[in-house]
């Protein structure tokens, strides 16, 4: 066991590595960061003798360990846009994030797996078509066409809900939440659902796959055999071998539920990092690139080594395995 | 006489494809006596399995059972309501599999899959079904079952995996058990063992069981009588002694000089020229004339039925009053 | 004949079935002729492409044409609303510019990128499949450990990562090379799945006996990997080709919207639709949402020809 969560660590850490190589890279060889800090006037030795101060003369080794260091307490230096620090920058706008992409799992999950589990019970009824016709054109949805329509019917249209922005938040802490407000519940509810579609479509058809194989087992055989009533059979012995697998997948479907937030926080104007990192990238704005690469990296590779951990813990086979007996 | 447990007549499975209907399980009958162990055998695609799943009911589809009748204790079970039909699956009727690694849910305790099965069919509490459940480990000779209770299926031996199956199948006391293929999974070492506990459960029980196989070896150790199965139907039908003995058909005949005998000096095993026919290119006629060394002209037009010769019902020209007549006049 | 069952049909075989007949009695042609949805689908791709290639000769405007255009043209509704114009079929955009015409270029564009992309990732993850299953040792390592560091990301962050790199290296606005940049974002975010599935393939063919009999020949490498092994892996390839084509109009279509793509000079389908995303509010809905419905029943057509194929192609299915 412990063999098995140093060797998914030490694969955790070589990727880390990788991003911040890749960061590091951007941050000092894309564009010079130096013509980035000042203005058009400063003359060519004031430059140089900024670039010895900042230590960009050393040998590359050097400035990545340096970078590393920096990275490790948090200090990305200042955005090139903004003039702040990248990190109170992305630490703001961090709760906003965390929270789409939480509801709108949730979300996902909770129509997902019902869905799933209707359609392989069910082959053949109206109710499945509509469901899995529903799930083709989910999956063929780009999440911000997504967003344009349900922004498009609920706000213009029907002018129920809003169509930008968070609405009231609440400080708690560092944190700030926005569901504790009416303004804030109704806000996140047209995001919620243009992020959580693509995701339902995938758990849907996640599920229905997965329990359709399993149904077609021969333990299942041996236990309609045995008398047992088709609800202990769907729910009790199917549904369960069916989640196992549907958890790990989803879980690692959370990293990239942050990534396509980009999109969504776009659409929607939403207050996150995802926007935040969008700017960046077309202002050429490199420490707020490299910063967001390196805190997302984190997020997944972290999501990762959690799911292969919870995975060990919910099958009974890998537990053995892992614990080398 | 005493009446049959279970009476099969006329039962036909069939699998409708977009090439047409192929038939697998042709018009085949016979009866299984209270706690007599009834042998079917016959090669991979014989149709032996599906006749024991049509049995207990569990035919997918697109397979049907498109004609004949079953009857358990004299009343109908192939036309039941699903519900009905699940409250004689492991009640009244068990079934086991060949492979008991895939017959175990992995995620489940077998302990918890013993309780659940015992609930499912007798009207206990937990505790009641969780002694019962060790007592029923007992008897299929796990050792130490407090102990191993509460294991899951991968931390047993393929030989024990096959006993808590066994133990599963009889949890509810059903007077027939339908065995498809119980040992072939399993090490040859092994299958004894299993088969003398089979055996035994059901004598003890009182439990008919129906064996599967195509191991001739298995079916001389411990049935009573055997149903000798080809292309769907079955060609004899007997006492086992008199079956291995004296085999009628040709087919069975063929099968019996195949099983080597180590105390009998043979200079060759026989072995029966060409395949088992596939289900879409079956022989009109009788099924087997095509390999048939005394296949002569009834064989190829017409099929012959199941008639009585001696202690055995063979499905052969060979044994018909008219076929002499016929084989003279050519 | 008594006794013989004549409600059964008993196949025997007299005569071979011709080409033909054989052709259309193919599992595929047949699962695919017997699902209407899928020869809907199929009707629907065909109509779009047809579409995007023939545009340049079917659209009744050439909207980048900035002679052509008139900003008293612009705004127009679709042809059938009351202030419609019969020239502008469905409506114009803020500059003038016929939706319908741009729809048709811009679907043009949507969809080379889309195959041109798919070409380049699955051009680089065979190659890469095939050394590294062939090859094994370090060069094996390195490249399925770049494509582990790769899959802890999702296509689009890599792509935009790429996209704004080479933005931040270069001019970042250079129109020209914008067609270029986002292939190369867009395929190389993709390769991955292709070099592990033609990876395993590989493994498996490396020790089949025709592999060992072209060594035997002294065949070289390249050629034994080209020639014989390649080939063999092809199936799994189409098969997330097909999904993969679907997932790049969308990605091509989302990096547009975001204004990291295709500008608004040579538009894509995702341009438009970010173009008329400033006009919805202000009620001017068709310059957004029919773009968005040719580009959703595009993907839709080519994920369901991809859902057909898959299933026709997968043996446990069968």
């Amino acid at each position: 066991m412990l063999a098995f969560v140093v060797r998914r660590a030490l694969q955790a850490l070589l990727v880390m590595l990788v991003v911040a190589l890749i960061a590091f890279t951007l941050f000092r060889f894309v564009g010079d960061p130096i013509n980035q800090m000042v203005g058009l006037d400063t003359s060519i030795a004031e430059r140089a003798q900024l670039r010895e101060m900042l230590g960009l003369n050393d040998p590359v080794v050097v400035q990545f360990a340096r970078f590393i260091w920096h990275a490790l307490h948090l200090d990305f230096a200042i955005s090139y846009q903004f003039k702040q620090p990248v990190v109170a920058l992305i630490g703001e706008r961090f709760p906003a994030t965390i929270e789409l992409a939480f509801v709108s799992a949730l979300f996902a999950l909770l129509v997902g797996i019902p869905m799933g589990v209707y359609t392989a019970l069910h082959r053949g009824s109206w109710l499945s078509t509509v469901f899995l016709t529903v799930s083709l054109v989910g999956i063929s949805l780009p999440v911000f066409l997504t967003g344009i329509l349900l922004i498009f019917l609920f706000a213009v249209t029907l002018g129920v809900l809003p169509s930008f922005g968070r609405g009231e938040v609440v400080h708690l802490g560092f944190w700030t939440t926005g569901l504790l407000t009416a303004s804030g519940l109704r806000a996140i509810v047209l995001p919620a659902v243009t992020l959580g579609l693509f995701q339902l479509t995938l758990i849907m058809r996640l599920v229905r796959s997965e329990m359709l194989e399993v149904l077609r087992t021969d333990y299942i055989k041996f236990a309609r055999a045995r008398g047992l009533s088709e609800r202990a059979i769907n729910f009790g012995h199917a549904l369960r071998n069916t989640l196992v697998p549907v958890i790990t997948i989803v879980g690692l479907q959370l990293g990239s539920v942050i990534a396509f937030a980009i999109i969504t926080e776009t659409v929607f104007q939403w207050p996150g990092m995802g926007l935040l990192f969008l700017i960046a990238v077309q202002n050429a704005d490199i420490p707020v690139t490299a910063a967001y690469l390196l805190l997302v990296a984190a997020i997944f590779v972290a999501i990762n080594l959690i799911v292969d951990l919870l995975y060990v813990a919910i099958d009974p086979r890998i537990r053995v395995e892992a614990r080398g007996v | 006489m005493t009446k049959a447990l279970l009476s099969v007549r006329n039962l036909r499975v069939e699998f409708p494809t977009r090439r047409g209907t192929l038939v697998a399980v042709d018009d085949v009958s016979f009866d299984v006596m209270p706690g007599e162990v009834l042998g079917v055998v016959g090669e991979s695609g014989a149709g032996k399995s599906l006749t024991g799943t049509a049995i207990i009911g569990l035919i997918e589809r697109p397979g049907r059972i498109g004609a004949g009748e079953i009857r358990l204790k004299g009343e109908r079970i192939d036309d039941l309501p699903p519900e009905r039909m699940r409250r004689i699956r492991g009640r009244r009727i068990g079934m086991v599999f060949q492979d008991p690694l895939t017959s175990l849910n992995p995620v489940y305790r077998i302990g918890d899959q013993l309780v659940e099965t015992i609930l499912t069919h007798t009207d206990t509490n937990n505790a009641a079904a969780r002694r019962r459940a060790l007592a029923l480990l007992t008897e299929v000779g796990i050792p130490a079952p407090e102990a191993r209770i509460d294991n899951y299926p991968h931390q047993f031996s393929g030989g024990m995996r096959q006993r808590v199956v066994l133990a599963l199948a009889l949890a509810a006391n059903p007077e027939l058990i339908i065995a498809d293929e119980p040992t072939t999974a399993l090490d040859v070492s092994v299958q004894a063992q299993i088969i003398a506990l089979l055996k035994r459960l059901c004598r003890d029980h009182g439990t008919a069981v129906i064996l599967i196989t195509h191991d001739m070896g298995v079916i001389a150790e411990t049935a009573d009588r055997v149903a000798v199965m080809y292309a769907g139907r079955i060609v004899e039908i007997g006492v086992v002694r008199e079956v291995i003995k004296s085999p009628l058909h040709p087919y069975t005949i063929g099968l019996m000089g195949s099983i080597p005998k180590p105390d009998v000096d043979t200079p060759r095993l026989t072995q029966i020229p060409g395949t088992m026919p596939r289900l879409t290119a079956i022989p009109a006629g009788c099924a087997f004339h095509p390999r048939c060394p005394r296949a002569f002209a009834p064989c190829a037009a017409e099929r012959p039925n199941l008639t009585p010769h001696g202690s055995a019902d063979v499905a052969c020209w060979l044994f018909r009053p008219a076929a002499s007549a016929a084989q003279v006049r050519g | 004949m008594t006794g013989v069952d004549a409600e059964v049909p008993r196949l025997s075989i007299t005569r071979r079935p011709s080409r033909v007949a054989a052709f259309f009695d193919h599992d595929l042609v047949y699962s695919f002729l017997h699902s209407r949805v899928t020869i809907v689908a199929a009707l629907v791709t065909l109509a779009i492409v047809l579409a995007a290639v023939l545009a340049p000769w079917i659209a009744p405007h050439d909207p980048f044409d900035l002679r052509q255009l008139s900003l008293l043209d612009s705004h127009l509704p679709p042809a059938w609303a009351p202030d419609g114009d019969r020239r502008f079929l469905l409506g114009t955009d803020d500059q003038g510019r016929d939706v319908l015409s741009a729809i048709l270029y811009g679907s043009r564009i949507s969809l080379t990128v889309g195959l041109l992309s798919v070409a380049l990732a699955a051009a680089v993850g065979i190659a890469l499949g095939l050394v590294a299953g062939y090859v094994r040792g370090a060069l094996d390592s390195i490249i399925m450990r770049a494509a582990d560091v790769q899959l802890t990301f999702p296509a689009i962050l890599i792509a935009l990562l790429i996209d704004g790199t080479i933005r931040a290296l270069g001019d970042a606005r250079n129109e020209q090379t914008a067609f270029w940049v986002l292939v190369l974002s867009i395929g190389l975010s993709s390769w991955v799945q292709y070099a592990r599935t033609v990876r395993g393939s590989t493994l498996v063919e490396k020790n089949k006996d025709y592999v060992l009999a072209a060594q035997l020949i002294g065949l070289d490498r390249t050629s034994i990997l080209f020639r014989h092994v390649l080939p063999n892996v092809m199936g799994p390839v189409l098969v997330i080709a097909t999904i993969n084509l679907g997932l790049a109009i969308i990605l091509e279509a989302t990096l547009s919207f975001l204004g990291v793509g295709l500008p608004p000079t040579e538009p894509s389908l995702g341009t438009l639709i970010s173009i008329g995303n400033k006009f919805l509010f202000a009620g001017e809905w068709w310059i957004a949402i029919f773009p968005g419905v040719t580009l959703a029943g595009l993907v839709l057509a080519v994920n369901l020809l991809g859902d057909w194929m898959r299933d026709a192609l997968n043996p446990k299915l069968r």
